[in-house]
């Protein structure tokens, strides 16, 4: 097979998930840090440990689920105790070395490594300033204390064997009869039951349970649905401790725990149970009359109420769910893996070529035909809807991308000691995936160094006369059929006497340096391993940022921009295409090629006169227009293609321009203009100079791609 | 399950080892190992992509999938020779890639056991084709076996070959 092993659908599923949650999560975490307290978001942050915990609990993962306990058992306190005095960004600190930690080990997942983090030492962390902040807030800690982590516990010396006659079992000191109900719709009720056993087993000796099949992995998901799943047990562990490990089960409804007397015998425990499931569950005086005769009533009220609070606790936990849901706006949405979307979309374009096949065949030239026509232009109508709806299928808006700069610009700042503000413009702006996926690093390099070169100290700042904190604007906006994201920080400006001197340095100047403008200055630093920091820091000053930068955006066929006002700050714009897989092109025709120009560098296109050609002595055409020059690249003669019109003045020349420089094109003539669905060149052909891609024309031929930037640069050159 | 499947794969392999599909490039007959082959389509307009060896004519559209087309027959160094209704393009897939290789005809697919296989005489008696691997015995029959890699990948030995 091959080397992309695929991987569980329930691995891939919790790495998704997770990867989400921790998004969300250090969403809020920043959020109430700004808000310097964790009253809105407090009850998000728990749903999301906590479901964070259940699913890696489920998938044995042990570390993190223990290290979701210990955060969830943090937040619970603030949550329960309201504690007046904590330091929010202290607590964000913790729980987001926590996230980072989750995130590590979950992209561990993804790559298919062993999950080898040991998260013993943050789980001890966060344990330690739990006690700290209970101490802070005058709280008796010993109590809660007897809660040990998961890990830690377990108590391997005991393992007995599941037996209904264990008549040893009898020498533990108490018995409890639990009903456990799990949650509607949750499926799997007997796996689910089973897994409590298992782990009650470790402390517990199991006397009976019903569905008894439970025990062989087996039994009746209607009964358990209908019933609850009741198991008897002893065990040393007091009541709360009892409570508290069966509470650990998954999607648990509620949780009942008696404490039955001594006496019990296996088979009374038997006849008990069936009493009462004869005596329905309305005839709770009766119970409790049992009850009562072994134990002293007040630890048996004690139970009660107890069990009160926690079913109530239970159904907080997830009746805060769609509350929680809804104030964020989420809308419902399904993940459908990737490939499948490129194969949908594959499909449509080949639709739209067929039935362009179809509506234009030769065949129909010159026939009369009303009825067909009309039918042609509706089947043509739904096609286009139906590509918009594809196309829009696999546009995503950036929110989660520029979300995510929250954490960055947070985390620099401390260390840098700087406080930067940064203000999201248009985060709903949508792109295509694939330039989500790949803009993402670009723009934590430019927020980096932003902060890192651009936004100065604050008694530095005071001296400028500029507010303290610095401010970043991150903003994404539309514009024609391309997407702009701007970066602007208010910081001291690019030094171009710095640049300068390093370009010289560098031997990067290739013309007078009075002619530089200030543009062409600015753009040195995009030039691989350039950096006029003094001194490396952790953050940038290697001079290699800048370069993948420019070096991503190109690969999504962008373009980026820089200026910079001296002690005002520095812009840097990115610009690139909504989409990759659709552009507008006009098609133009050599020979028998033919060839594609994306619209968007085209600045005109027009027939010649002879007296406007220019040829210098090295055969190097040019062309007047409007009184400047522009060089023409002949296509017939870049690639070598036969072609009966060699004559400038009976072709067409097509004039393209990217990064502001200008070229002609000379081609046979014009074919149309059309939205073409663009195809990467098989990989078995290897990189043609000045092509980009290919796409299939109405009739089912092929077209290839001119990459207008390659050509310019190889004409310059 | 991965048992199984392992024995489902094991049959599939078992099915197919040991079948050739033959064409005819001039006089000869090649075979191809089956497991590669996708599938055989008549020929079809040709885009040629400019700047690449003269034996990849260019690209075809196959179902909204794009992919190179090779004239084996050029690749093979010999004369070119127009198309006809009888050439046809046999889409193989080797190492995820897939290729069209243009050929003069299909002829048949036949079995031809590992008994029957004999390795090609070494270049020191002047024979050096250096994608065929095996010749293939049936009766009276000889089949020049391919091998799918260097056809597709031996611009390195190419290079090499030059540079030495």
């Amino acid at each position: 097979m091959t080397d992309n092993m695929k991987r569980e659908p329930m691995v891939e599923m919790f790495i998704f998930e997770t990867f989400q949650l921790l998004d969300e999560l250090e969403q809020s975490l920043i959020n109430s840090e700004k808000e310097s307290g964790f009253e809105s978001s407090i009850n998000e942050i728990f749903r999301i440990m906590h479901t964070i915990k259940g699913s890696s609990a489920m998938m044995l993962f042990e570390n993190i689920c223990g290290l979701a306990h210990s955060i969830e058992d943090l937040f619970f306190y603030l949550r329960e105790s309201k504690p007046k005095n904590y330091d929010s960004s202290e607590i964000t600190d913790i729980v987001l070395c926590g996230v980072d930690f989750i995130k590590n080990e979950t992209s561990k997942l993804e790559n298919g490594m062993e999950l080898d983090g040991d998260s013993s030492e943050l789980i001890y962390r966060i344990r330690e300033y739990l006690q700290s902040l209970k101490r802070l807030n005058g709280e008796e800690v010993a109590q809660e204390d007897a809660k040990e982590p998961d890990s830690g516990e377990q108590n391997p010396s005991k393992k007995y064997a599941i037996s209904l006659c264990d008549e040893t079992a009898s020498s533990k000191s108490y018995k409890y009869e639990a009903v456990l109900k799990f949650e509607e719709d949750c499926e799997m009720e007997n796996i689910r039951a089973f897994s409590v056993v298992h782990d009650l087993k470790e402390v517990a000796d199991i006397l009976y349970c019903h569905p008894k099949e439970v025990l062989e992995g087996e039994g009746d998901c209607e009964i358990i649905r209908k019933e609850g799943f009741k198991v008897v047990f002893a065990t040393d562990l007091g009541l709360n401790e009892v409570k508290d490990r069966l509470s650990h089960a998954l999607l648990l409804k509620s949780l009942d725990v008696y404490v039955l007397s001594d006496d019990f015998s296996t088979e009374s425990v038997k006849d008990y149970l069936k009493d009462k499931d004869e005596s329905e569950k309305g005839n709770a005086s009766e119970q409790d009359q049992k009850e009562a005769s072994s134990n002293d009533g007040a630890d048996n009220q004690k139970i009660n109420d107890s069990n009160k609070k926690n079913k109530n606790e239970n159904e907080e936990k997830h009746g805060s769910v769609p509350s929680n849901a809804n104030s964020l706006g989420k809308q419902s949405v399904i993940s459908v893996n990737i490939s499948k979307l490129d194969k949908l979309m594959d499909i449509v374009g080949e639709l739209v070529i067929a039935e362009a096949m179809v509506t234009q065949s030769p065949d129909l030239a010159g026939l009369q035909l009303d009825n067909f026509q009309k039918s042609a232009r509706h089947l043509n109508k739904i096609t286009n809807e139906l590509q918009d709806i594809v196309m829009s299928i696999r546009m995503v808006p950036l929110s989660t991308t520029f979300q995510k700069m929250n954490r960055i610009v947070r985390d620099m700042g401390k260390k840098l000691n700087k406080s930067v503000e940064l203000e999201i413009i248009g985060e709903e702006t949508e792109v295509d995936k694939n330039i989500i996926e790949r803009i993402s690093d670009p723009l934590i390099h430019l927020i980096r160094n932003s902060i890192d070169h651009g936004i100065e100290e604050a008694s530095e700042r005071e001296r400028k006369g500029k507010p303290p904190v610095g401010k970043l604007v991150l903003e994404a906006k539309n514009a024609g059929g391309d997407v702009w994201i701007i970066v602007k920080d208010d910081g001291r400006g690019l030094d171009k006497e710095k640049i300068l001197k390093k370009a010289r340095e560098n031997n990067l100047i290739h013309k007078p340096e009075s002619e530089l403008t200030d543009k062409e200055i600015y753009s040195f630093i995009f030039m691989p391993g350039f950096s006029t920091s003094d001194k490396v820091t952790e953050y940038s000053g290697r001079g290699v940022g800048m370069d993948i930068v420019t070096k991503n955006i190109s690969m999504v066929g962008g373009s980026i921009n820089v200026e910079s006002v001296p002690d005002k700050g520095t812009t840097f714009s990115i610009k690139f295409p909504l989409t990759l897989a659709i552009i507008n092109g006009m098609a133009v025709k050599t020979g028998r090629s033919s060839f594609t120009i994306p619209t968007i560098s085209i600045k005109k296109s027009f027939r010649v006169k002879d007296e406007a050609i220019i040829e210098d002595n090295n055969g190097n055409e040019m062309i007047m227009v409007r009184g400047e020059a522009y060089p023409i690249l002949r296509l017939h003669k870049f690639y070598n293609l036969d072609t009966d019109i060699t004559d400038l003045n009976e072709g067409i020349i097509v004039m393209v321009e990217n990064d502001s420089k200008v070229i002609c094109l000379f081609a046979d003539q014009l074919l149309g203009e059309q939205q073409v669905v663009v195809k990467a060149l098989p990989r078995y052909i290897k990189k043609v100079r000045g092509i980009g891609g290919c796409t299939l024309l109405g009739d089912g031929s092929i077209s290839l791609i001119l990459d207008i930037a390659t050509l310019i640069n190889i004409k310059e050159v | 399950m991965t048992k199984e499947l392992e024995n489902v794969m094991e049959v599939e392999e078992d099915t197919q080892k040991g079948k050739y599909l033959t064409f005819i490039i001039g006089k000869e007959v090649y075979g191809i190992e089956i497991k590669y082959v996708t599938e055989i389509i008549g020929i079809q307009q040709i885009t040629e992509v400019p700047e690449l060896p003269d034996y990849i004519k260019g690209i075809i559209n196959l179902r909204g999938k794009i992919i190179p087309v090779m004239d084996v027959r050029l690749r093979f160094k010999k004369e070119q020779r127009e198309y006809n209704d009888r050439t046809c393009i046999i889409v193989v897939e080797i190492n995820d890639i897939s290729v069209g290789l243009i050929v003069d005809s299909v002829a048949e697919v036949v079995d031809i056991s590992e008994n029957d296989i004999v390795p090609p005489p070494n270049s020191s008696t002047g024979f050096s084709n250096k994608y065929i691997n095996g010749i293939g015995k049936i009766g009276e029959d000889v089949k020049l076996l391919i091998d799918c890699n260097m056809l597709l990948n031996d611009e390195e030995c190419e290079n090499l070959a030059m540079i030495s």
